[in-house]
C-alpha cells in the first residue's frame, strides 16, 4: 500500500441542474400516449362506429380526443387543476403556431407546384409577351415579359415618388414634433390600413376622370404612391426614433443647424432601417393587385412607356388569366404567382439582409 | 444633510434662464419642408375623401338615402345601394376575424412567451414573410386548393348542425351548393388577417413588465397563470387594437372575394351557402361598365367603404397608443 496520494479526481455529481422548462420524459411519454390513443380511437371511430369520413374531419376528432386524453394522463400523474390547465394552453398555443407554419408552408409549396409548368419553360415564359399566344396554345408559346416590365416600371415610379414623400413626412413627425404632428400621425395610421381598392377608385375619380388621362401606368403607380406613402411614413418614423437623441444634442451642441443635423447625423445613422423600410414597402407594392387593376388597363402587348396605353403588370396578369376556363391558362396565372412570389421574397430577403443592424452610433 | 438641498446663497431672482432658439434661415426653410411634407399626407387623404363625395354625389342625389337600404345594384334602372353588399361584406369580416383571431392571438403568445430564443427571430421573420405575400397569391391558394380541400368539412357541419339556422344550406345536395360562400371568403380573408393579429399583439405581449411576470412567479403562479394574470391585461388594448386593424384589413379586401365569391343581391341568411359579396368586390367586378351613372354608384359604395374602414382604423389607432402609454417616451 503506498500512501501516495491520487490525483483528485474530478467530482461529478450525480444530481443534475434541476431546469423548470426542460422536457422530461414524463411530458414526452405522455404526449406520445395521449397521440397514439386519440388517433387509435379516432380510427375506430370512422372505421367501424360512426358514418364519418373525410380526411379534415379525421385530424380535427383526433385533435380533440388528443386534448382530452393528454389532460386525463397529466390530471393522473402530475394532478392539480392548474397543472392541467397549464400543459393544456402549452399544447394548443404550440398547436396553433404549427398551424400557422403549416398554413404558409402548404401554401407556398402548392404554388410552387402549380406554377412549375409555366416555369419550366423559363426561356420563354420570361422573355415573349402574350400577344402571339392564343387560348389555346401550349405554355411552350407566350410569357409574362410584359407584366414584369410593367410590374418594374410601376413599382419603380411609385417608390420615386413616395419614398422622399414618405421620408420627409417621417422627419416632420420625429424631428419637429407639435400638435400638427399628432394628427398627421393618427392619419397616417389610419392611412395605413385604406383598403387597396380605395386607392385605384381614388385615382380613378381624380386622374381619369377629372384629369383625361387614360388608363396606364403611371396612373397605376400614382394608385400604388396611395398605397406605399403612409407605409413607408409608418415605418420611417419609427426607424428615425431609433436614433440616439445623444447623438443629435451632440450634434446639435457642436453648432450644427437643425437641418444640417438631420441631413448629416440622423439620416445616416437611420440609413440602414430606412432601406429595411422602404424595400419592404416596394414588396408591398409590387403585390398589390386592387388598385392597378381599375387604374392600369389591360394588354397581352409590351408596352415600356408607362404614359402612354394600358400597361399589365404581374397580378394583374394573375387575376386576368386565372378566371379563364382554359387549363393552359390557370398554368400561366400560377407560373406568374411563382414569380411574384419569387420577386416578393428577394426584396424580404434584401430588407432582412439590409436591415440587420440596428441605428448606433458609430 | 438637509442644510445642503437649500441654495447656498439667496438670490430672489434665481429662476431659469428663458430659452429661446432663433431658428436660423436655413433651419426654417427646413421645418417648412417637413411640414409641406406632412401637410401632403393630409392633403392626400383629404384629396381621397373630396374626390370621392365629389364623384359620388350624383349618385346620392339620384337614390337618396335608400341608398343604405336598397339590396339590389341596378345602376341603369335608377335602383342600387349598399343595403346587401354592406352587411354581406360585414359577415365575410366577421368570419375571417372568428377564425384568425385565435390563431392568431395563440400564435402571438407562443411566439413571445413560449417559443425558444433560438427559433423566435425565425418565426417573427415568418410571420412577416406572410404578411408580405401578396393577396391574390393567397386568393390562387384559396380557390384551387383550401376551398376544394375543405368542401367535405363544410358539408358536414352543414348536414349535422343544420339546426342552428345559420349553419343550414338549403337544399345542399351536390358539392356546388357548398362553394364561393361567404364562409370561404371570410376563410380565405383570415389568411391576411392572421399576420396582422400576430405582429400586433405580439408586440405588446412583449411588453409586459419583467417585474410583474416575476411577482407572479414568486406567488408560486404557474406559466399560465402569469399569463393570464399580467401579459393579458397589459396586452388587452393591443389586443383589441390588433382585432380592429384586422377587422378594417378583411373590410377592404378585394381580389380573393372577387375571385372567390359568386354575388347574391340579398342579404346572406346560411353562411355555408353559395353567394355573398363585399363592397370591395363590387367595385373590383363591376368597374368596367362604364356608363358616368355606374361609375358615380361605385364612387359612392367606395366612399362608404372608407368612411367605414377610416372610422375603425382611427379607434383602433387611439386603442392600441393608449395600451402603450405607459412603455412609451418621448
Amino acid at each position: 500500500m503506498t500512501t501516495t496520494l491520487d490525483a483528485p479526481k474530478r467530482v461529478t455529481t450525480t444530481r443534475r441542474r434541476f431546469r423548470p422548462r426542460a422536457v422530461t420524459a414524463d411530458t414526452v411519454c405522455a404526449l406520445l400516449g395521449s397521440a397514439a390513443g386519440a388517433l387509435g380511437l379516432t380510427w375506430l371511430l370512422y372505421e367501424a362506429v360512426l358514418p364519418l369520413s373525410g380526411v379534415l374531419g379525421f385530424w380535427l376528432v383526433a385533435y380533440v380526443l388528443f386534448l382530452g386524453f393528454y389532460a386525463l394522463v397529466t390530471a393522473m400523474t402530475v394532478g392539480g387543476r392548474q397543472a392541467v390547465v397549464d400543459r393544456l394552453v402549452l399544447v394548443l398555443l404550440t398547436s396553433a403556431a404549427l398551424v400557422v407554419l403549416a398554413i404558409i408552408g402548404n401554401q407556398i409549396g402548392y404554388t410552387i407546384y402549380r406554377g412549375w409548368p409555366a416555369l419550366a419553360h423559363l426561356g420563354t415564359f420570361v422573355t415573349q409577351t402574350m400577344a402571339l399566344a392564343g387560348p389555346l396554345d401550349p405554355l411552350t408559346v407566350g410569357g409574362i415579359l410584359h407584366a414584369a416590365v410593367g410590374s418594374l416600371e410601376q413599382m419603380g415610379i411609385a417608390t420615386a415618388i413616395s419614398v422622399p414623400l414618405g421620408v420627409l413626412a417621417a422627419l416632420f413627425l420625429a424631428e419637429v414634433g407639435g400638435p400638427g404632428a399628432r394628427i398627421v400621425r393618427a392619419i397616417v395610421e389610419a392611412m395605413t390600413a385604406l383598403p387597396e381598392i380605395i386607392a385605384g377608385l381614388f385615382i380613378y375619380a381624380m386622374v381619369i376622370l377629372t384629369f383625361g388621362l387614360r388608363q396606364s401606368g403611371f396612373a397605376a403607380a400614382l394608385a400604388l404612391t396611395v398605397m406605399m406613402i403612409p407605409f413607408v411614413t409608418r415605418s420611417a418614423e419609427v426607424m428615425l426614433r431609433l436614433v440616439p437623441g445623444a447623438l443629435r444634442e451632440a450634434s446639435l451642441a457642436l453648432g450644427a443647424s437643425q437641418w444640417r443635423t438631420a441631413w448629416l447625423v440622423v439620416l445616416p445613422t437611420a440609413r440602414s432601417g430606412l432601406t429595411t423600410a422602404v424595400v419592404l414597402a416596394m414588396a408591398r407594392a409590387i403585390g398589390e393587385t386592387a388598385p392597378v387593376l381599375i387604374t392600369a388597363g389591360f394588354t397581352q402587348f409590351l408596352n415600356a412607356n408607362p404614359f402612354d396605353g394600358p400597361q399589365t403588370s404581374l397580378p394583374l396578369y394573375i387575376y386576368s388569366y386565372v378566371r379563364l376556363p382554359q387549363a393552359t391558362e390557370i398554368a400561366r396565372a400560377f407560373g406568374a404567382g411563382l414569380m411574384l412570389m419569387f420577386l416578393v421574397l428577394v426584396l424580404f430577403t434584401l430588407a432582412r439582409v439590409l436591415g440587420g443592424k440596428e441605428p448606433h452610433a458609430k | 444633510m438637509s442644510a445642503s438641498t437649500e441654495p447656498l446663497i439667496e438670490r430672489p431672482d434665481d429662476r431659469p434662464r428663458p430659452i429661446r432658439a432663433a431658428a436660423a434661415g436655413s433651419d426654417r426653410v427646413f421645418r417648412g419642408v417637413l411640414r409641406g411634407g406632412g401637410a401632403a399626407v393630409l392633403a392626400i387623404t383629404g384629396l381621397i375623401a373630396f374626390f370621392l363625395i365629389w364623384r359620388a354625389s350624383s349618385a346620392f342625389r339620384q337614390v337618396g338615402w335608400s341608398f343604405l337600404s336598397t339590396g339590389i345594384w341596378l345602376p341603369d334602372q335608377n335602383r342600387f345601394g349598399v343595403g346587401s353588399v354592406l352587411p354581406n361584406g360585414l359577415f365575410i369580416a366577421l368570419i375571417a376575424l372568428v377564425i384568425a383571431v385565435p390563431i392568431g392571438l395563440m400564435t402571438a403568445l407562443f411566439i413571445s412567451e413560449y417559443a425558444p430564443h433560438r427559433i423566435r427571430s425565425a418565426l417573427v421573420s415568418v410571420v412577416d414573410l406572410m404578411a408580405a405575400i401578396p393577396s391574390i397569391v393567397y386568393a390562387l391558394w384559396g380557390v384551387f386548393f383550401l376551398q376544394p380541400e375543405i368542401l367535405g368539412t363544410v358539408r358536414w357541419v352543414a348536414d349535422h348542425l343544420g339546426f342552428i339556422p345559420f349553419l343550414r344550406v338549403p337544399g345542399g345536395d351536390t358539392p356546388s351548393f357548398f362553394t364561393s360562400s361567404t364562409f370561404m371568403a371570410g376563410l380565405v380573408v383570415s389568411l391576411m388577417v392572421i399576420p396582422i393579429v400576430i405582429s400586433i399583439s405580439r408586440e405588446v405581449f412583449a411588453q409586459a413588465p419583467q417585474g410583474e411576470r416575476e411577482a407572479a412567479y414568486a406567488l408560486g403562479s404557474t406559466k399560465w397563470g402569469m399569463i393570464r394574470t399580467v401579459v393579458l391585461p397589459y396586452g388587452r388594448g393591443g389586443m383589441i387594437g390588433a382585432i380592429m386593424l384586422g377587422f378594417g384589413r378583411a373590410m377592404g379586401e378585394t381580389i380573393a372575394v372577387s375571385l372567390l365569391i359568386s354575388p347574391v343581391w340579398t342579404i346572406v341568411t346560411h353562411v355555408l351557402a353559395t353567394g355573398g359579396m363585399s363592397i370591395p368586390a363590387l367595385i373590383a367586378l363591376r368597374y368596367g361598365e362604364s356608363t358616368p351613372e355606374m361609375i358615380a354608384a361605385l364612387m359612392a359604395a367606395g366612399l362608404v367603404l372608407f368612411a367605414v374602414t377610416l372610422l375603425v382604423n382611427a379607434l383602433a389607432g387611439i386603442i392600441v397608443t393608449r395600451s402603450r402609454s405607459g412603455a412609451q417616451t418621448s
